[in-house]
């Protein structure tokens, strides 16, 4: 939306390195986000998100690089970082033995918000819907609760850039459409900058103004939702099939595949027109006795350039590092 | 600057209303040192029936001794809940708020130092109360002198406590270091006889390296006008004391990390 070159650059990082050790978490990552829009950092656990995410928000220290913040140096001058972002992080962070209110009036003081701050605190109740739930010691929240009241502390002191780590990580889906619908409201209303690191790649396709997919501590792609899809140059085809290597090898170097690759159940083709490849696969295979158990043909979604270039898929790779119930929650 | 206030009354703030949700804490707060009084005051005193120095009793000596362990324990294990934050994400979200590390450290100070003082006080009371120290021997100064030693003495610990919870992150590994440090800090420290040339010389010159030594000689300067060393002297060690190790513990809190 906000895509034209006049607009502020609200965040750039430049070659930004984070080592643990003799590990290289994040190999100098490289991007900039425009003011006012929403920004994704995509990738499988343990890519680099959170680190990267870490060191934006000055929670974690930086081996080398620069980030910026609407131009001030976020690595040096921390506390003016500080003030202009809110944060919801992956992991809980709320004062369990406070109240809603209390855990919010505890933000606003720190954060020199003063003027006006009961009203505040009001509003972004209201906005998450936990108003009546103000007086309640966080203690007997639902977890679906307690990331709603992080997500209205995370823009009380008015940031202007809002952080979102797996923000909606083990909700159910009618808790995490509200959630989005917050946090859209937020951009739109107020204009705010939104970085987001989410599972859940439908969402980042219909919420992201642009997209960066991370493996392996770079940035492998960036662009526009559409930008990425059309990039895969053609429709999706997947057959389930047994004999695997032989078929790929077969179809190898047609006119009418962009690529092929192994999959779980068979083989993932990428081809100009879906459609009419099926019939071309489908004979090639009859005449080696290659049976076809399915095909099915789709335009791209954000899902598949993500297996594309990542080789995995979003939440297996997930569901391997996350604890049990998060891997449950997650699907 | 305001600041810098502002960010210490809200830390200070969040410890006070976690203490008076917690009805066991303060029990057990309270509770402890008079149990100390009641068993190891009466119980030596009675054994021993000693007279320190020749006049003083000795349930009187070890009064302000008792008020210096207080301060001791309640102000050292007061960095645990560093290590709790740190368990519930709490940490994460006072470390990114856009207030000074030394406010951090201050505010947590300003908190548990709150609570051991007012339980110190609470062994005050008593001990004045039950005639054990004679209200012949209380002044205004010296009441406001002995406020001041339990303040220093509450920030030089807590700030110890802390020091420790920045370099340590999970409660067992935590717990074992501060009882490890705890005996030796109370024992070397003259609260419960007195550090005299009557000593082995190891045993004096580990207490002189103790800091509570300093703030209970200092407390019993203040409250029965016996000390070792004179008011002025204790006072400027438990003075360099407390800076010293608020300067380390803000120090290490600039380094510490979200994860």
């Amino acid at each position: 939306m906000n895509q034209g070159s006049g607009i502020q650059d609200a965040i750039v990082v430049n070659s930004l390195v984070k080592r643990f050790g003799s590990f290289t978490a994040v190999k100098g990552i490289s991007f900039s986000v425009k003011a006012g829009e929403i920004f994704g950092l995509l990738g499988p656990n343990g890519a680099g998100k959170t680190t990267t995410i870490s060191m934006m928000t000055t929670v974690l220290s930086h081996t080398s690089g620069t980030i910026k913040l609407f131009g001030v140096d976020a690595l040096a001058a921390k506390d003016s970082a500080r003030q202009m972002i809110g944060i919801v992080f992956q992991d809980p962070s709320l004062d369990d033995e406070l109240t809603a209110w209390e855990n919010l009036d505890f933000h606003a003081r720190l954060y020199g918000v003063k003027e006006g701050k009961k009203e505040i605190i009001e509003k972004v109740l209201r906005l998450v819907e936990l108003q009546d739930k103000a007086d309640r010691q966080v203690k007997t929240f639902s977890g679906g609760m307690k990331r709603r009241l992080e997500i209205a502390r995370g823009f009380i002191h008015h940031p202007k850039v809002l952080f979102l780590d797996e923000p909606t990580l083990g909700l159910d889906p009618q808790t995490r459409r509200n959630i989005w619908d917050y946090i859209t409201k937020l951009n739109r209303e107020q204009g705010l900058t939104i970085i987001l690191t989410t599972h859940y790649l439908e969402e980042a396709d219909s919420l992201c103004n642009r997209i960066a997919i991370i493996d392996h501590g770079k940035i492998i792609k960036s662009g526009t939702p559409d930008e990425l899809k059309r990039s895969l140059g053609g429709d999706v085809v997947r057959i389930g099939v047994g004999r695997k290597t032989e078929l790929m090898r077969l179809l190898k170097g047609k006119p009418f595949i962009i690529s092929v690759k192994e999959s779980d159940e068979g083989l993932e083709i990428s081809a100009k027109d879906g459609s009419k490849a099926i019939p071309m696969i489908t004979r090639i295979a009859d005449t080696k006795g290659i049976s076809i158990s399915y095909a099915t043909v789709k335009r791209p979604s954000l899902e598949d350039v993500f297996i594309h270039l990542t080789g995995r898929n979003i939440r297996e790779e997930g569901a391997d590092r996350e604890s049990s119930w998060k891997k449950f929650r997650g699907r | 600057m305001t600041g810098t206030i502002d960010a210490v009354y809200t830390i200070w703030l969040r410890e006070m209303k976690r203490f008076l949700k917690s009805k066991s804490r303060m029990v057990g707060s309270g509770g402890q040192p008079l149990i100390w009084l009641a068993i190891v005051g009466v119980g030596l005193g009675a054994a021993f029936a000693l007279k320190v120095n020749g006049s003083v009793p000795y349930l009187t000596f070890v009064s302000p001794g008792l008020i210096g362990m207080t301060i001791l324990f309640s102000s050292i294990f007061a960095g645990v809940s560093v290590i709790w934050d740190r368990q519930f994400g709490f940490l994460k979200e006072i470390l990114v708020a856009p207030v000074s590390r030394l406010s951090i450290v201050l505010g947590k100070i300003a908190g548990s130092s709150t609570i051991a003082v007012m339980t110190a006080l609470l062994i005050l009371v008593v001990v004045i109360v039950f005639g054990i120290v004679p209200i012949a021997s209380l002044s205004v100064l010296g009441i406001i002198e002995l406020l001041i030693f339990m303040l220093l003495t509450s920030a030089t610990f807590v700030a110890m406590g802390l020091i420790i919870a920045a370099l340590i992150n999970n409660i067992e590994s935590f717990q074992v270091l501060i009882n490890f440090l705890v005996m030796p800090l109370f024992f070397l420290s003259g609260a419960l006889f007195p550090i005299s040339g009557a000593l082995p010389i190891w045993l004096d010159a580990l207490s002189h390296i103790d800091p509570l030594f300093y703030a209970i000689d200092g407390m019993r300067a203040s409250l029965i006008h016996f000390s070792t060393y004179p008011l002025i002297v204790d006072m400027a060690v438990t003075i360099i004391c407390a800076v010293i190790f608020i300067t380390i513990a803000t120090a290490l809190f600039s380094r510490i990390e979200g994860k």
